[in-house]
């Protein structure tokens, strides 16, 4: 259950001196005698919560939500998809096809979950490690390559690295790369869904690095006093690129800063697709019911590298990546728990790599023939209009290019 | 220019009360989902702002935030980025800096890296700027310049009343996210007959205040009252005629009124009370040099700060007053 805090803000009764009780503004508190530090609990922590074990043996039934097969069928597709497309993507980086990947791999479940427990019109903001989540709602795969491959059809007009991506359709908010940026905005999102009374939530993803930058203080702490419906989703996968947790936070994670702003925390094991998804529906409900945010911190474990530009080996040994591949892996619990009921055979399991394998090598060949947009997009969308001094500079970039144009890769644009 | 304006009042007020409170009153009442919050707005604002709003307008629509600027940024752009017209409040321009990344990284860059399926153009940030006499360090900055060099969001400084309702009214309006730095000095020594329904005045527009034929001189904010007198000190003393302009827009800036001015005078003198170094005066000598070079009849001068933070007791010294910019005035005249 989620740990509370004080519901609410501090109520303040008149000063009254003769009590004993302290009169300050700042704290409701009774009075103590002696001197006492308290300890950070950082040995036994905030509990993780679960619902299978690492087998996908469900632990205590009334916890299992009872999704149907086709539900839990969907996710393990969407999961499964989700891995194929990390593989030929980052391959397809190590053979200079695309500059630049990020996998999720080890993490679908926090993807998943969460995004099945939301209601297709919250506004999902993230950080980067998400992607999961926008497959969830339907983002065609074509359009993962698209942008990926920086190509004509590419929501983003080619203009951002890979894995930025964005949806207005799908409410998923374009990645940008500064860590944590989006956990304020996130806070004033939520605000102004609780002022247009939609009944909506605001989701916000963030890995347990992004929450030691101050945008993360400055969000959990305006959504609090603001009063917004927001869930505040910690991807607490280990490491941020190298810099493992012991070197990242001193205290018990990230869940039990929730408390310190007044805040309903969680933390859940990450690699429990159920969990997930329960918390995150359970925090959804009472986030837009109460006009409160909540925190999710949900424990998982990056098993690729941190992106293309990195190798993991370096600062982490093989066997501690095993284990989380081999022996606790979102994919592998969820696959147990449905062969156990019967739901997903061997054969099923083979014909599904070899189609889902095909779907995304299809999407993956057509958009590399693609072109890439038109170079006028370099100048539009800086403003809503164009101005006259970015006018002026297309023109002297076409006239250069004119000039000089076997010096400049012209073919692979758009005409 | 206001012409075609009925001007029905019968009161005057000063910028804080008019310019500012009627603005944000009006665009209250014409915008529904507008929502104004920072630092102290609640009750008014530590420029009296905001008074009355929050009693008007609710609490859910005119709110305190906590101390933080970052937040105070980041929290904007979200719930412009949801629909909502949100005026974001910082305290002084000289505490923006927490939110740069928020400004530079997000704000400005958000609809250009989404290819258009979203933006935060209905964020409109507002901070008091410059010098009011005894600020010092951080009560006193003019920090425009760091913000020109960042395409994708609008800067805009008023000089008084008539101009800060219109202008601000506009970067409301206006579907890109604007910074609205308003001269401190101003809230209380301004006033001025100010009309009393809504009108804008068009950004990215500089406007000749005063047309003349010898000296092209450009500023904005309190500057341009300085340099009224300078204009007429050199009109009286040197028998100098003065072509007064004021930018009102630093980004983007109107290049054309400017160069056509100094295609006309051939000299030009900009002032700013900000470190004269990468201050905003030199993307514009930069500009006008390349633009009109062959009318130019004297190098182009800049009257600014000295490059020191802005200092208490020394301010009598540091400031670009009128007998620095009249000085100026006559090198260039002389040249």
């Amino acid at each position: 259950s989620f740990l509370g805090s004080n519901c609410g803000a501090l109520r303040q009764q008149p000063f009254d001196s003769s009590e004993e009780k302290p009169q300050f503004p700042g704290a409701s508190a009774e009075f103590i005698d002696h001197l006492e530090f308290i300890q950070p609990n950082v040995i036994s922590g905030i509990p993780v919560y679960r619902v299978m074990d690492r087998a996908g043996k469900i632990i205590n039934p009334s916890e299992d939500p009872q999704l149907s097969k086709e539900q839990v069928l969907n996710f393990y597709q969407k999961m499964t998809l989700l891995n194929t497309m990390d593989r030929i993507l980052y391959e397809s980086q190590r053979q200079g096809r695309i500059s630049f990947y990020m996998t999720n791999y080890g993490e679908e479940g926090t993807h998943i979950g969460s995004a099945a427990a939301l209601d297709p019109r919250d506004l999902v903001f993230g950080q980067y490690r998400e992607a999961g989540v926008l497959m969830y709602r339907g983002f065609p795969l074509d359009l993962f390559m698209a942008q990926c491959y920086a190509n004509v059809d590419d929501l983003g007009k080619g203009r951002q690295m890979p894995v930025h991506y964005g949806s207005k359709d799908l409410n998923f908010v374009t990645i940008s790369s500064p860590l944590a940026t989006q956990i304020p905005q996130a806070a004033g999102a939520a605000y102004a869904a609780k002022r247009e009374n939609t009944n909506l939530a605001v989701i916000c993803y963030f890995g347990e690095g992004a929450a030691s930058e101050g945008d993360a203080h400055a969000g959990f702490n305006f959504s609090a006093t603001l009063e917004c419906p927001l869930i505040f989703f910690c991807r607490n996968n280990g490491y941020a690129i190298s810099t493992p947790t012991n070197e990242q936070y001193r205290g018990d994670g990230i869940a039990a800063r929730g408390p310190g702003y007044g805040m309903m925390s969680i933390r859940v094991d990450g690699n429990d697709v159920f969990a997930v998804y329960n918390a995150t529906k359970e925090a959804r409900r009472r986030a837009v019911a109460e006009n409160q945010p909540f925190l999710i911190e949900a424990m998982t474990y990056r098993i690729g590298h941190h992106s293309t530009s990195d190798d993991s080996s370096a600062y982490r040994s093989v066997d501690e990546v095993n284990y989380w591949d081999k022996q606790d892996h979102p994919i592998s619990r969820l696959r147990h728990y449905m062969t156990a009921r019967s739901w997903w055979s061997e054969e099923d399991e083979r014909s599904w790599r070899k189609q889902s394998r095909k779907m995304v090598m299809e999407a993956f060949e057509k958009a590399e023939k693609r072109h890439k947009p038109h170079p006028d997009l370099m100048f539009s969308d800086v403003y809503e209009e164009m101005t006259p001094n970015l006018v002026k500079q297309k023109e002297a970039m076409w006239r250069h290019v004119q000039q000089y144009k076997e010096h400049y890769p012209l073919d692979a644009y758009a005409k | 220019m206001y012409s075609s304006m009925s001007m029905c009042m019968n009161k005057t007020c000063n910028l804080e009360i008019l310019g500012l409170c009627f603005t944000v009153s009006i665009n209250m009442r014409c915008i529904c989902p507008s929502v104004i919050f920072g630092e102290d707005v609640a009750f008014g604002g530590v420029f009296r702002c905001t008074v009355g709003l929050r009693d008007k307008y609710g609490k859910d629509r005119v709110f305190n935030t906590p101390l933080c600027e970052q937040g105070i940024v980041g929290f904007g752009i979200g719930a412009a980025v949801a629909g909502a017209t949100a005026i974001a409040e910082i305290q002084f321009a000289d505490y923006i800096y927490p939110a740069f990344d928020q400004i530079v990284n997000e704000a400005a860059k958000y609809r250009y890296r989404s290819g258009n399926l979203f933006d935060c153009g209905n964020l409109t940030i507002r901070a008091p700027w410059g010098c009011v006499g005894h600020g010092s360090l951080y009560h006193s900055q003019s920090p425009e310049a760091f913000f020109a060099h960042c395409p994708g969001i609008k800067v805009v400084i008023p000089r008084g009343p008539v101009q800060c309702k219109g202008l601000l009214l506009s970067c409301i309006a206006d579907q890109n996210p604007c910074i609205f730095f308003e001269p401190k000095i101003l809230y209380r020594a301004a006033v001025e007959q100010v009309p009393t329904e809504a009108y804008t005045i068009p950004l990215s527009q500089a406007e000749v205040i005063q047309e003349g034929s010898d000296v092209t001189l450009v500023a904005w904010g309190t500057q341009i009252h300085v340099l009224r007198e300078v204009a007429n000190m050199a009109q009286e003393k040197l028998g100098v005629s003065c072509e007064l302009i004021d930018l009102q827009t630093i980004l983007p800036w109107d290049t054309e009124t400017v160069c056509k001015s100094v295609a006309k005078t051939g000299r030009l003198l900009i002032s700013h009370e900000a470190p004269i170094t990468g201050g905003f005066a030199a993307e514009i000598s930069s500009t006008v040099q390349e633009e009109c070079f062959l009318n130019l009849e004297a190098p182009i001068a800049r009257v600014c700060g000295y490059d020191t933070p802005f200092p208490h007791i020394f301010e009598p010294f540091y400031i670009p007053d009128k007998w620095k910019c009249f000085e100026a005035v006559k090198k260039l005249i002389s040249y």
